[in-house]
């Protein structure tokens, strides 16, 4: 998928929970809802992407999507 | 003319918990205090002839038909406006009441017109019943005085002769009006009126419209629409209130008219809008004479729109599509096919995609249109037939918000409240809705509660019909920036608080405590104070301070919304941003308040509640619990992916990276209802195959390599579920056109997968349901039957279903309040789109118009328009009617200009009832942060003056033409008689 749409997508999500006092509690509010909400492989896609540098994702979702669950094997 | 099969009761049923014990006609009766003479008599068998009452509406007293004696009291009370006392004695015949209503009911006659062998009320006209039950014999005054019957009357004497033709001195008759047919599904013939003002009081106390008036006074009175127009050119929405309360044939069905009386009666649930009125379809054999709403109908209560009375013709239109078709390409003229090869060549093709592309390659979408058994097969045949989760519903594109903040909030995905709940409401706050317009029947019931004294609110940029009507004004109307609503809300909550109006009781008893610490500082900033944010929503401090006051303290407060909430990129923060002040305020839990989400579609609350969203089963319950997913893969027998599936926005972007190839869609229009046309059309045909059921060649079909024909919500079973979280019947009243109800396709394609499914009614899919999710426990077909209709959740402990939820605790135990960050909009006016467009719908036609423009509403709305403050259209030199383009960053597109001063300047305002009007070929891809629900209600445009279509609409129109010819030749090479075989 284009890797735009997942960044702004992944971004508003992270906007929504910036105004979390807590960074931890913040963090965790934006990869849990990664983990409910998204399809693996746009998970996958998101968290290579954040390997290879992750330019253009708000600091709050980068932190978010390095520690993501993406399952093994996906068929 | 009403019912044909319900008892009319004469007066409305009181409520009283004091019973009071009287006797009519020597028999002991007892009911509730408050109750009419005649209503008593009526429940006790006796019949009081009557004429000007009905039980739809408030007693009258002005036929002076149904007069009783009274042991003691002097004269001749009319028992309609009785009411009745304790140890009354009452006789409803007497030699003396006998002579009075014969001298009654000779008087009507006398002017009125003697062709009832020929009347369309024949059989059902309480004119004619009453003339019988007083036993009128003869009427000494003739028919030739002065009369309403006749056009023209002699000029002066030898009346006689004028009537027998044989004089020539004939003159108008001053007091005779002709029949006004200029209304499509009724017509009103003066000459039969007699005056009893049952219609003018419909149209008053039911649909709160105020259309009609009695002008004149004694003999020269008679019913006129607004100031004496055509009903077509009056204020009259065409509900059909006073047609069904007219007593006589003055005001008539057309289809009445043309069909003759029905013989039987059905009841049913109507398939358009979230408030699921209850109707009886008035049969003759399969056909339907007329729709009636039902008077025992929970939700609507004997009241209907014009949608669900009279526009039902789509049903049977020409356009219908009754046989399979398949194609290998859209280029491709459609072939004709049976049955079984359409299922086997969906069978075969899915499962190639699937060997080829992987078992996500494919998926389908279900639709808020189908009923609760189709949409839950559907999921299901994704689930186990398909092996993904790869699936979703329209409600994605409109109340997905709604779930995820109430859920969030408070635990429920679903409204708190029964409809009836408003009656106990002294401050209504309506945000981003249109009640009158897109929830009718509800606007006519929350309208009769606001002329009773309720208070009202506002929030919308729009100045809705509800601000100004008819004994109604808005207290406060806070017409905000589009895009503004969570600020709005913030606002509010920052009065609240800081204004001590926080109903801490309520909050310590029932919310988590740190949530709401952390809540109420983080509204108590100084950002959200209303002064601040003035400049941002364009609302008045003040404006804002006195509406959270009269919210916070006015009594029972409860919340009614809209698309106009959900449909912006902070959807889901606005829902949760009105639960929040809803529990600071202690309005949830109870008669009179709550949170109230009105659903657009019929079934949006039955198609969530169902499972069709890709990360959840049945009842709201996360694909990725365990438990749960055990359940499922038991009663389903296979294994079940424990991961999210696609959303639709993302099944498109899959399609046009090549990894999604395969769709099955049923009763929806994705090519017209979703944002940003082109991005839609495109990865429709990247796809292999796309599978189509519905009635029509939508939009989506265009792009379609296989079509299977559908039923409509006449031809078969299932359930409907309201914005009330109410389960209704929809019962089948005649034979499928094309030989298979909706969930019987599905159960054949997952045959044909090669997954059993082997149901053989309806009820047992809904035995399925019930057995599978917790709050549908207690749900049947008869149980259904039995109560009418429920609410769910309908299980162990509460087996007569739940009107209010959140009693005692809040689903999720205690309620929980979120933050809500007011972030603007991406979408920001500039130089170049220095507007704001937002979209909307109106009474007559129904979303994306496929079923309402092929019906005669098209008469009131024939084509979108774009509405433009009259300051906007000067600058541009655009006048009323004008061709106007409109331009996003998305696309472009024309439409006729209106000049309104219902717009506020810097705002536009369409509605998307034609697919050509291409209102989506301007909306753009910006969504929910939460459920990529998308942002309808803002985007930002340019508006200038035209004189030709958009590029868009010309290749539009080309595409639409060339498939349509595809179509034809298809019609054209294939046999008539094969059609609807199988
Ligand atoms: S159809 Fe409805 S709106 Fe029109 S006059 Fe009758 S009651 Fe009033
Ligand atoms: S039109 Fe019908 S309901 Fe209205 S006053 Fe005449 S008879 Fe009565
Ligand atoms: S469209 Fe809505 S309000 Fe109108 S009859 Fe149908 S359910 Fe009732
Ligand atoms: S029915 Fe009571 S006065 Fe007409």
């Amino acid at each position: 998928m284009h890797i735009e749409r997942l960044i702004t997508m992944a971004n508003d999500i992270a906007t929504y929970f910036t105004s979390e006092p807590d960074h931890a509690t913040a963090v965790n509010g934006v990869r849990d809802h990664l983990t409910r909400f998204w399809d693996p492989v746009m998970r996958r896609q998101l968290k290579t992407f954040v390997t290879e540098g992750g330019e253009g994702l708000l600091p709050l979702a980068n932190e978010a999507v390095e520690g993501l669950n993406v399952p093994a094997v996906l068929n | 003319m009403l019912s044909i099969v319900e008892i009319d009761y004469g007066t409305p049923k009181a409520v009283s918990a004091n019973t009071v014990i009287l006797q009519i006609d020597g028999k002991n009766i007892s009911v509730p205090e408050g109750t009419s003479v005649m209503r008593a008599a009526a429940q006790a068998g006796i019949n009081i002839p009557k004429l000007c009452a009905t039980e739809m509406l408030d007693a009258f007293g002005s036929c002076r038909l149904c007069l009783v004696e009274i042991e003691g009291r002097k004269g001749y009370p009319a028992s309609c406006t009785t009411p009745v006392a304790a140890g009354m004695k009452i006789s409803t015949q007497t030699p003396k009441l006998a002579e009075i209503r014969r001298g009654v009911m000779e008087l009507y006659i006398s002017d009125h017109p003697l062709d009832c062998l020929t009347c369309p009320a024949n059989g059902h006209c309480e004119l004619q019943d009453m003339a019988g039950v007083v036993g009128l014999r003869e009427v000494r005054y003739g028919y030739e005085g002065a009369n309403h019957v006749f056009a023209r009357i002699p000029a002066s004497k030898g009346q006689k002769a004028a009537i027998h033709g044989r004089t020539h001195e004939l003159v108008p008759n001053p007091l005779f009006s002709p029949k006004d047919e200029s209304n499509p599904y009724f017509t009103f013939d003066p000459s039969k009126c007699i005056a009893c003002s049952r219609c003018v009081r419909a149209c008053d106390e039911v649909q709160g419209t105020f259309a009609l008036t009695i002008q004149g006074r004694g003999f020269e009175s008679k019913v006129a629409a607004s100031q004496d127009n055509r009903f077509l050119d009056s204020e009259c929405v065409s509900c059909g209130a006073c047609v069904q309360a007219c007593p006589t044939a003055t005001l008539s069905e057309k289809s009445l008219i043309d069909k003759g009386q029905a013989e039987h009666s059905v009841t049913t649930t109507c398939a358009y809008c979230g408030v699921g009125c209850s109707f009886r379809a008035e049969m003759k054999g399969e056909e339907i004479v007329r729709m009636v709403p039902n008077k025992d109908g929970h939700a609507n209560h004997g009241h209907s729109c014009v949608k669900g009375r009279f526009a039902i013709g789509y049903a049977s239109h020409p356009d219908r599509i009754t046989t399979p078709m398949i194609r290998a390409s859209i280029a491709d003229p459609w072939k004709v096919v049976s049955w079984d090869e359409a299922f086997a060549h969906v069978g075969s093709e899915f499962k190639r995609l699937q060997a080829t592309y992987g078992t996500h390659s494919v998926g389908g979408i279900t639709s808020s249109r189908c009923t609760n058994e189709e949409t839950y097969l559907v999921q299901k045949l994704v689930r186990a037939g398909f092996g993904n989760n790869n699936v979703d519903t329209c409600a994605r594109v409109c109340h997905s918000p709604t779930g995820y903040g109430l859920k969030a909030t408070m635990g429920e995905s679903a409204g708190t409240q029964d409809f009836d709940s408003i009656e106990k409401t002294d401050v209504v706050l309506v945000i981003g809705a249109n009640p009158t317009d897109a929830h009718p029947v509800f606007g006519s019931q929350m309208k009769q509660r606001l002329r009773a004294g309720a208070k009202l609110i506002v929030i919308d940029p729009r100045r809705i019909d509800l601000v100004r009507t008819p004994h109604i004004k808005a207290d406060y109307h806070l017409k905000l920036k589009p895009g503004t609503n969570v600020a709005v809300l913030n606002t509010m909550a920052y009065v609240i608080v800081s204004e001590g109006l926080v109903d801490h009781d309520f909050v310590a008893r029932r919310c988590e405590p740190e949530a709401f610490a952390k809540w109420s500082a983080f509204v108590s900033q100084d950002k959200y104070s209303p002064e601040a944010m003035e400049a941002q929503t364009g609302v008045s401090a003040e404006a804002v301070r006195g509406a959270a006051r009269l919210y916070a303290t006015g009594g029972n407060g409860a919340i009614y919304y809209g698309l106009g909430v959900t449909e912006h990129a902070q959807g889901s923060t606005t829902v949760m941003a009105i639960a929040n002040l809803a529990m600071a305020t202690g309005n949830i839990g109870r008669e009179g308040v709550g949170v109230n989400p009105l659903r657009g579609q019929n079934n949006v609350q039955g198609s969530c509640d169902m499972g069709s969203f890709p990360h959840e089963f049945p009842g709201y319950r996360h694909v990725s619990d365990v438990a749960t997913r055990e359940l499922f893969e038991k009663a389903w027998g296979v294994p079940l992916y424990n991961e999210p599936g696609l959303r639709i926005p993302n099944m498109f972007e899959a399609a046009l990276d090549g990894s999604f190839k395969g769709l099955y869609v049923e009763g929806e229009d994705i090519a017209q209802s979703d944002p940003d046309t082109q991005h839609v059309t495109a990865a429709l045909s990247a796809m292999e195959c796309v599978v189509v059921q519905d009635l029509f060649l939508n939009e989506t079909a265009k792009y379609a390599h296989v079509f299977l024909p559908g039923s409509s919500f006449l031809e078969k079973d299932g359930t409907f579920t309201n914005a009330e979280r109410r389960v209704s019947r929809v019962r089948k009243v005649m034979a499928p056109k094309a030989g298979y109800a909706d969930w019987e396709i599905t159960q054949k394609l997952a045959q044909a997968m090669g997954y059993p499914m082997n149901y053989g009614h309806a009820s047992e899919i809904m035995d399925e349901i019930a057995a599978l999710t917790p709050t549908f426990h207690g749900v049947s077909f008869d149980r259904i039957d039995e109560l009418g209709s429920v609410q769910w959740p309908c299980n162990e402990e509460h087996p007569n279903g739940t009107p209010v939820m959140h009693v005692d605790e809040f689903v999720r135990g205690k309620g929980r309040f979120m933050l809500t960050e007011y972030v603007p909009t991406r979408e920001k006016v500039n130089a170049e789109h220095p507007l704001i467009l937002t979209t909307g719908r109106i009474l007559s036609q129904y979303n994306v118009g496929a079923q309402t423009r092929r019906t005669a509403n098209v008469m009131w709305h024939d084509e979108d328009r774009l509405e433009i403050h009259p300051h906007d259209a000067e600058e541009r030199g655009i006048n009323d009617a004008d061709w106007v383009g409109i331009a996003s960053r998305s696309g472009e597109t024309v439409l006729r200009a209106m000049v309104s001063e219902r717009m506020q300047p810097g705002v536009v305002y369409t509605t998307f009832h034609f697919p050509e009007s291409g209102a989506n070929v301007i909306t753009t891809d910006n969504s929910d942060w939460a459920t990529n629900c998308p942002e309808y209600k803002v985007t930002a445009v340019q508006v200038t003056r035209v004189s030709q279509p958009s590029e868009w609409q010309k290749r539009f129109r080309a595409f639409s033409n060339e498939q349509q010819s595809l179509l034809d030749q298809s019609a054209a090479a294939q046999p008539a008689d094969t059609l609807g075989q199988q």
